[in-house]
C-alpha cells in the first residue's frame, strides 16, 4: 500500500511533483499518465502577473543546476480563469504553490485559491531565493514565518502546506514556528542559495548573480533537514531535494517524510515520477512490507 | 504534437572539418511527424560533468529509413562527448520539441550561420516539397566553418559569404548582394548578431521574417521557464513558444 495522508489530503502514493519544475502538469502529459501521481504542485502563483528575472536564468553545476526564474507567472486571476479549468479534471491532487512579496499578497492569492473546488491544498512558498522583495525573507525568520502563516490560515480553509528554505541556521525552529501558527504540513527543501562564475566572460552566469541550487547535489542536505524537522514537529513532512530514483525517495521517507516531491529530475527524464512510484511498490514487494507507513520515519 | 522519449541508435557518425560532426540516428519506432525547425533534447552519456540534456536542431529526417540527422558543432563538454560516441551506441532523445518554421512565401530566403545552418536543410526540403526553390545564403568566418554546403544544392539557389573570403563573397551574410534582393519571407538561424541584423533588415523592408533562437535550456518542454527570451509581449519560452519567433513580435530584441 502506497497511499498516505497529509492532513486532510489523501494521496494515492507519496510522489508529488515540485513546483516550478513540472509546469502545470500538461507539459508532461505526453510522457506519463498524470493520474498515476500522488499530486502535482504547479508553478509559484502570485497576486498579479510577474515577468520574472532577465535571461540567463539557469546555470548547469556539478550534479545540479542553479536557477533564477524569479516566479514568472500570469498571476492568480489568470490561473483561476484560464489554467484551472484546463487542469482541474486531471485525476490527481492539483496543489497550488502560493508565492508573494507581502502578507496581503499571500492572503489575497490563498483566498482566491480557497474558492476553487478542485484544489485541495496550497503550498505556501516562503522560501523563494529569486525575488528581491519577500519570498525567502519570510522563511528565514521564525517570527515572520509564523506571522504570514497565521494570516493565511485565517483565509485558507483546506490543507495548508508551508515550504521551507534551507538557507537558515536552524530549519527545525522555523518548522516549529509555522506548525504553531497553523500549518498542516511542511515541505522542504526549496533551493539553496548559490552562485556560478563564467571565467571566460569574467562575470556571473546568472543575470541575478546568485540563484537557487537544486538537483542531486543538494540531496544529502535535504535528507538531513527532513530528519531534523520530522523529529521537531508533529505535522507531516514532505521531503524534496535531488530525488531522482525510488531509492532517493526511500531515503527521505525513512528519514521522516510522509511524501516526497520530484523536481529537477523531471528535466533529465520526463518519466522519472512514475518510475519512482513503481520503484517504491517494488521495494515494498521485495521486502515484504505491506504498508509504506512501516518505513516512514523509521530512522 | 505528441512529444516522445526514445533510445535512438547511432547508425553513422561523420566528422566535418575540425569542429563539426553529424550523427545519423535510427529510431526504434516509426518516426512521428517532425516539423522543420524543431529540435531534440539529447542526453549526453559517459560524462559526469554534463548534467542536463542538450538541445540540438533536427538537421534532416528520413521517414522511409526511420532516421534523423543532427549536425553539431563542438563548443564545450557536452558536444565534445557526443562527438566521441561510437557508432552503434544508443542515444536517448526527447523529441520533437518546439514550434518549427512556417513554410510560407513564394520567394523565400534562408539565411544560416555556423551551427545555425543545421535546421535549414530540412526546411529547404519542405519548401521543395511545395515546389518552391528558396534562395539559400550560408555564412561563416571561413569556408571550413560552413559545415554543410552541397547537401543544400538540390533544394535551392546557393550563396555563400565568408569573413576571410575563402568561399563566396567576402564579408557578412547581410553584405552579400543576394541578401538585398526582394523576398517575401526570410527564415534565419545562426549567431545572435547575425539574426538581429537580418531581423532589422526584414522589419525595415516589411518582409515576413522568422528567427530561430538558441538559449540555454533545462527541461525543453516549457515547464521550468529557464530559457526565456524577451519579446514585445514579455518573456516567452524559447523551447515551447519558439525556438522560432516572428520578428514582428521581436522588434525590441532586434534593436537591442
Ligand atoms: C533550440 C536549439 C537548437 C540548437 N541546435 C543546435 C544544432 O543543431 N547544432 C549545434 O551544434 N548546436 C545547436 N544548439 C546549441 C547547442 O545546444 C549548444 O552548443 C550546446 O548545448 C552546448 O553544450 P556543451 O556542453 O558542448 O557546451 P557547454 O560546455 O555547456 O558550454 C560551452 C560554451 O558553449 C556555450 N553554449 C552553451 N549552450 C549554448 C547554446 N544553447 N547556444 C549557444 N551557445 C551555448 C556556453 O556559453 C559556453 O561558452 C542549439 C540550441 C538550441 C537552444
Ligand atoms: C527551474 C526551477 C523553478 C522553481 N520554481 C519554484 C517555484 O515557483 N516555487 C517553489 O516553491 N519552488 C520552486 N523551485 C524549487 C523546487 O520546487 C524544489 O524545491 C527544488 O528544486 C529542490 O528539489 P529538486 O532538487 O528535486 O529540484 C524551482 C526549482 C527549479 C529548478
Ligand atoms: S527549457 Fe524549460 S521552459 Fe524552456
Amino acid at each position: 500500500m502506497l497511499d498516505v495522508k497529509i492532513h486532510n489530503l489523501s494521496l494515492k502514493n507519496p510522489v508529488l511533483t515540485a513546483s516550478g519544475t513540472f509546469g502545470y502538469g500538461e507539459e508532461f502529459a505526453d510522457f506519463i499518465d498524470l493520474s498515476r501521481l500522488g499530486g502535482i504542485i504547479v508553478k509559484g502563483t502570485t497576486g498579479s502577473h510577474r515577468e520574472g528575472n532577465a535571461y540567463p536564468r539557469m546555470a548547469e553545476t556539478p550534479s545540479g543546476m542553479l536557477n533564477a526564474v524569479g516566479l514568472q507567472n500570469a498571476g492568480v486571476d489568470v490561473f483561476c480563469q484560464k489554467t484551472y479549468p484546463r487542469i482541474c479534471d486531471i485525476d490527481t491532487n492539483i496543489i497550488v504553490n502560493v508565492s508573494g512579496s507581502s502578507i496581503e499578497e499571500y492572503c489575497e492569492t490563498a483566498a482566491k485559491i480557497d474558492a476553487l473546488d478542485k484544489i485541495p491544498a496550497i503550498e505556501l512558498n516562503i522560501s523563494c531565493p529569486n525575488v528581491k522583495k519577500g519570498g525567502m525573507g519570510f522563511g528565514t525568520d521564525p517570527k515572520m514565518a509564523a506571522q504570514v502563516v497565521g494570516e493565511v490560515r485565517k483565509v485558507y480553509h483546506k490543507t495548508l502546506i508551508v515550504k521551507l528554505t534551507p538557507n537558515v541556521t536552524s530549519i527545525a525552529d522555523i518548522a516549529k514556528a509555522v506548525e504553531e501558527a497553523g500549518a498542516d504540513s511542511v515541505s522542504l527543501i526549496n533551493t539553496m542559495l548559490g552562485m556560478a562564475v563564467d571565467v571566460e566572460r569574467r562575470r556571473p552566469v546568472l543575470s541575478t548573480i546568485t540563484g537557487g541550487l537544486s538537483g542531486p547535489a543538494v540531496k544529502p542536505v535535504a535528507v538531513r533537514m527532513v530528519w531534523q524537522v520530522a523529529k521537531a514537529v508533529k505535522i507531516p513532512v514532505i521531503g524534496l531535494g535531488g530525488i531522482a530514483s525510488a531509492n532517493d525517495a526511500l531515503e527521505f521517507l525513512m528519514a521522516g517524510a510522509t511524501a516526497v516531491q520530484i523536481g529537477t529530475a523531471n528535466f533529465l527524464d520526463p518519466t522519472v515520477t512514475v518510475k519512482v512510484v513503481d520503484g517504491l511498490q517494488d521495494y515494498l514487494n521485495r521486502h515484504n512490507i505491506k504498508d509504506i507507513h512501516d518505513i516512514i520515519g523509521m530512522i | 504534437m505528441k512529444k516522445h522519449i526514445a533510445d535512438f541508435v547511432i547508425a553513422e557518425k561523420k566528422t566535418i572539418g575540425s569542429s563539426y560532426f553529424t550523427l545519423l540516428l535510427k529510431s526504434p519506432e516509426a518516426l512521428p511527424e517532425i516539423l522543420p525547425g524543431q529540435f531534440v533534447e539529447v542526453e549526453v552519456p559517459d560524462n559526469k560533468e554534463v548534467f542536463l540534456r542538450r538541445p540540438i536542431s533536427i538537421h534532416d529526417v528520413d521517414y522511409a529509413a526511420n532516421t534523423i540527422t543532427l549536425l553539431v558543432q563542438v563548443v564545450g563538454k557536452g558536444t565534445r562527448t557526443l562527438s566521441q560516441l561510437a557508432e552503434g551506441r544508443t542515444l536517448n532523445l526527447v523529441y520533437p520539441l518546439g514550434n518549427g518554421f512556417a513554410i510560407d512565401g513564394q520567394k523565400p530566403l534562408l539565411v544560416g550561420g555556423g551551427a545555425g545552418i543545421a535546421p535549414l536543410l530540412y526546411t529547404a526540403k519542405k519548401y521543395s516539397e511545395k515546389g518552391i526553390r528558396p534562395a539559400i545564403l550560408l555564412g561563416g568566418r571561413t569556408a571550413e566553418l560552413i559545415p554543410v554546403k552541397e547537401e543544400f544544392r538540390p533544394y535551392g539557389e546557393m550563396f555563400f559569404a565568408t569573413e576571410d573570403g575563402s568561399l563566396g563573397e567576402k564579408g557578412l551574410v547581410t553584405q552579400h548582394p543576394a541578401f538585398g534582393q526582394s523576398y517575401d519571407s526570410i527564415l534565419t538561424c545562426g549567431p545572435t548578431p547575425m539574426m538581429k541584423a537580418v531581423a532589422r533588415h526584414a522589419l525595415q523592408n516589411g518582409i515576413r521574417c522568422q528567427v530561430s533562437l538558441e538559449n540555454t535550456m533545462a527541461c525543453g518542454v516549457g515547464a521550468c521557464l529557464c530559457c526565456v527570451t524577451k519579446t514585445d509581449h514579455g518573456h516567452r519560452c524559447v523551447c515551447k513558444d519558439g525556438p522560432v519567433f516572428d520578428v514582428k513580435d521581436m522588434t525590441e530584441w532586434a534593436e537591442s
